[in-house]
């Protein structure tokens, strides 16, 4: 029995490889796009889709494009590919508007203050407190003497000759820094105990939020001046940026009170049974929490916000959008609105995009949540 | 006034600026600096951007006109893009001095609106393009055609006017956008293509063969577009008309931008000499300096100079004069004697 079993000695066959078809390229596909009848149809017709919109779209846009020369000759010699002269003789436009030539570096200055401080919150370091204060306060400041001038030496740019991607950006950021406190005030205000208080808070809420931002514009730029006594007018950018703000603000009140609701009340009763007052306690306790909540709702506002910002066109504003379309029609550019219109798409989709990346790396820096 | 309302009025002065629009528009003029006007943000030929950002097109050019005849400088004006709705506010609530903007000039907008009308910078009207291997001269002979229009427009019911009071037959495509109109056109659905007259040419640039069309003759409406003041400012009113009446005025003597010096100097027609204020005192009464109309077509050329280069052949337009033209050409801008 013994000699038998030391006669043999057990090995186990080497695993072998998986079958050729299971692995690499053809495995992945076999995985993916083709498990089944009903998958591997709908491959083939997506790459039938794709053959037959990919090709002509490459075609016009690279392949028959024209970005050569200053004026439409060239690009009528290539009917069939996209005129990118066009948006590169306008593009000193699109970015700044109608803002003087030579002062260009203003408003890019500005967007590289804005920019680098965004950036730097992203890291941990001893500052970040300070910076974060800076943008938020002396930014602002900042960005308004930078951009509209008229003080230390810079010669003064009125608002009107603003445009292009500079305004746009203005409204949208202004918006957005401007309407977030105001709608956390107004959220709080619609879940205060106090009657005034909470009927004024609702009633602004529900008649704003029920009313469409291109109205608010509309009466900003048509209503308001006829009941202004004869003379006084607004500034048409700020007519913009406070109808835009307190709208964005009654949205930002219904997430915000949202987040609040989702707090446990056990939350409340904590903050109260320390001792601390209502202010302090939304401050330390609730307001975080609730704030951490909604996190993709608020970028989804802003988000909004910023797409929003085209209808700004309404008070005479020209915006990214408007600024194209005015370009085509320019007699001497006449019929280009669809390289102009690609050109924009692509502009706020990279805006749109940026902001949901950051939105997704706030949310998991700021990640306590018991999920594991 | 109690302390509030004094605090909000404060609050508004200082976040608003201050035009004041009594009824001196002139004089508000003189002491503010520069002209106010009121231009479309977009219209191919009377008023767009350029690669450069400055407005240019017939209606800027008119505003511009007016800013020679008050500051002897034609870029002292500043413009305020406005849109077809809000346009009338902007006029009368004073945020601009003038309105040129492609308005037509119509009975209500005249009377009821408290508006006036100066002049007349453009005659439009509605208009016809075809195909030119279509063999036709005229609207007349576009009998059995199809038509493609804009659907819910005064267009579409022109249209069916003249087709009925002339005893053709036609068939309407009506579709619901003006650019949709213009596709189906180039694509071919319909034979021939209906809007406004300075429309047509601008659209036929876009066309993919521009010169495979053409426009018809025959204007089927009337569009007068002009300058608009606003109504009980004879003063202003007479500065605008008469600036206008100047450009038109310095087409019929011969008078351009290149020729004005020596015309100035040295013409024996009584005329030109009153128009370029060599004799005579004509801009006192309107309160403003003797030269005015020189400096005008110094700086803007003559109301020929203007159309050419805006919308005409110098222009990529090339738009006919047409009724445009001169009176004793056929056409309908003529200016009274300056005298």
């Amino acid at each position: 029995m013994t000699d038998q079993s030391q006669g043999y000695v057990f090995t186990p066959t080497p695993p072998q490889p998986p079958p050729a078809n299971m692995v690499g390229v053809v495995g992945w596909m076999r995985a993916n796009l083709f498990n089944g009848w009903f998958n591997s149809l709908l491959t083939i017709f997506s790459l039938y889709l794709l053959y037959l919109t990919l090709p002509p779209l490459v075609n016009w846009a690279v392949v028959n494009a024209t970005i050569s020369g200053t004026d439409r000759a060239l690009c009528e010699a290539s009917p069939d590919g996209a005129c990118w002269t066009f948006i590169k003789m306008r593009f000193n436009q699109i970015l700044f508007g109608f803002y003087p030539e030579g002062e260009q570096w203003r408003p890019i200055l500005t967007f590289v203050i804005g920019l680098g401080g965004l950036i730097g919150t992203a890291f941990h370091f001893a500052g970040k407190r300070w910076l974060v204060l800076f943008l938020l306060t002396a930014y602002p400041v900042i960005a308004f003497f930078l951009l509209a001038g008229g003080y230390f030496g810079l010669t003064e740019v009125e608002t009107a000759k603003w445009g292009g991607l500079t305004v746009t950006l203005v409204v949208s950021v202004t918006g957005i820094v401007a309407s977030f406190p105001i709608g956390i005030l107004l959220a709080l205000g619609r879940r205060s105990n106090m009657p005034i208080v909470r009927s004024a808070c609702v009633v602004f809420i529900e008649v704003v939020r029920g009313v469409p931002l291109i109205s608010v514009l509309f009466m900003a730029s048509v209503m308001l001046p006829l009941f202004l006594p004869e003379g006084v007018s607004f500034n048409k950018l700020l007519r913009a940026l406070v109808g835009v703000t307190l709208f964005t603000a009654a949205y930002m009140a219904e997430v915000v009170r949202g987040g609040l609701q989702a707090v446990p009340k056990g939350q409340y009763e904590g903050a109260a049974a320390l001792g601390l007052g209502y202010w302090k306690m939304m401050i330390l306790i609730i307001l975080p929490q609730a704030l951490k909540l909604v996190i993709p709702s608020i970028v989804n506002s802003f988000i909004s916000l910023f797409k929003d910002t085209t209808l700004v066109y309404i008070v005479g504003l020209f915006d990214v959008l408007e600024i194209i379309r005015v370009s085509t029609k320019d007699a001497n550019w006449i019929g280009f609105e669809q390289e102009g219109y690609v050109f924009a798409a692509l502009m706020f989709w990279v805006f749109c995009f940026a902001m949901s990346r950051v939105s997704l790396r706030i949310e998991r820096r700021l990640d306590t949540s018991h999920r594991k | 006034m109690n302390k509030l309302s004094q605090f909000t009025i404060g609050a508004l002065l200082a976040l608003g600026t201050v035009t004041a629009a009594q009824a001196g528009t002139l004089d508000d003029v003189k002491k503010k600096g520069f002209v106010q006007c009121g231009v479309s943000a977009g219209l191919a030929g009377f008023s767009a951007p350029d690669d450069k950002g400055n407005y240019s097109g017939i209606d800027v050019d008119v505003c511009k006109a007016v800013a020679a005849a008050v500051f002897g400088d034609a870029t002292k004006v500043k413009f305020t893009p406005l849109t077809a709705k809000e346009r009338f506010t902007a006029l009368q609530s004073g945020e601009v001095d003038l309105l040129s903007r492609n308005t037509t000039w119509t009975l209500n907008r005249d009377t009821a609106q408290g508006l006036s009308f100066a002049g007349v910078t453009y005659y439009d009207g509605q208009g016809f393009m075809v195909r030119k291997s279509l063999g036709v001269k005229s609207a007349k002979e576009l009998d059995g055609a199809s038509v493609c229009t804009e659907t819910g427009t005064t267009t579409e019911l022109n249209l069916s006017d003249y087709f009925k009071s002339n005893g053709l037959k036609y068939t309407v495509v009506a579709l619901g956008s003006n650019s949709e109109a213009v596709a189906a056109y180039d694509s071919g659905r319909c034979d021939a293509y209906t809007t406004d007259a300075s429309g047509l040419y601008a659209t036929r640039i876009a066309l993919a063969k521009p010169d495979d069309h053409m426009v018809l003759p025959e204007i089927i409406s009337k569009e007068p577009l002009g300058p608009v003041v606003r109504q009980g400012d004879s003063q202003w009113f007479s500065v605008v008309k008469w600036s206008l009446f100047a450009l038109v005025a310095a087409e019929e003597y011969g008078v351009t931008a290149a020729n004005v010096d020596e015309q100035k100097a040295s013409s024996a027609n009584p005329e030109v000499k009153r128009l370029l204020g060599a004799e005579g005192e004509f801009g006192t009464p309107m309160g403003l300096p003797n030269d005015w109309a020189y400096k005008i077509v110094k700086q803007i050329g003559n109301y020929g100079e203007m159309f050419d280069r805006n919308v005409g052949a110098g222009s990529p337009l090339k738009i006919d004069r047409g009724i445009n033209a001169r009176w004793n050409k056929g056409g309908l801008q003529s200016a009274p004697p300056f005298r």
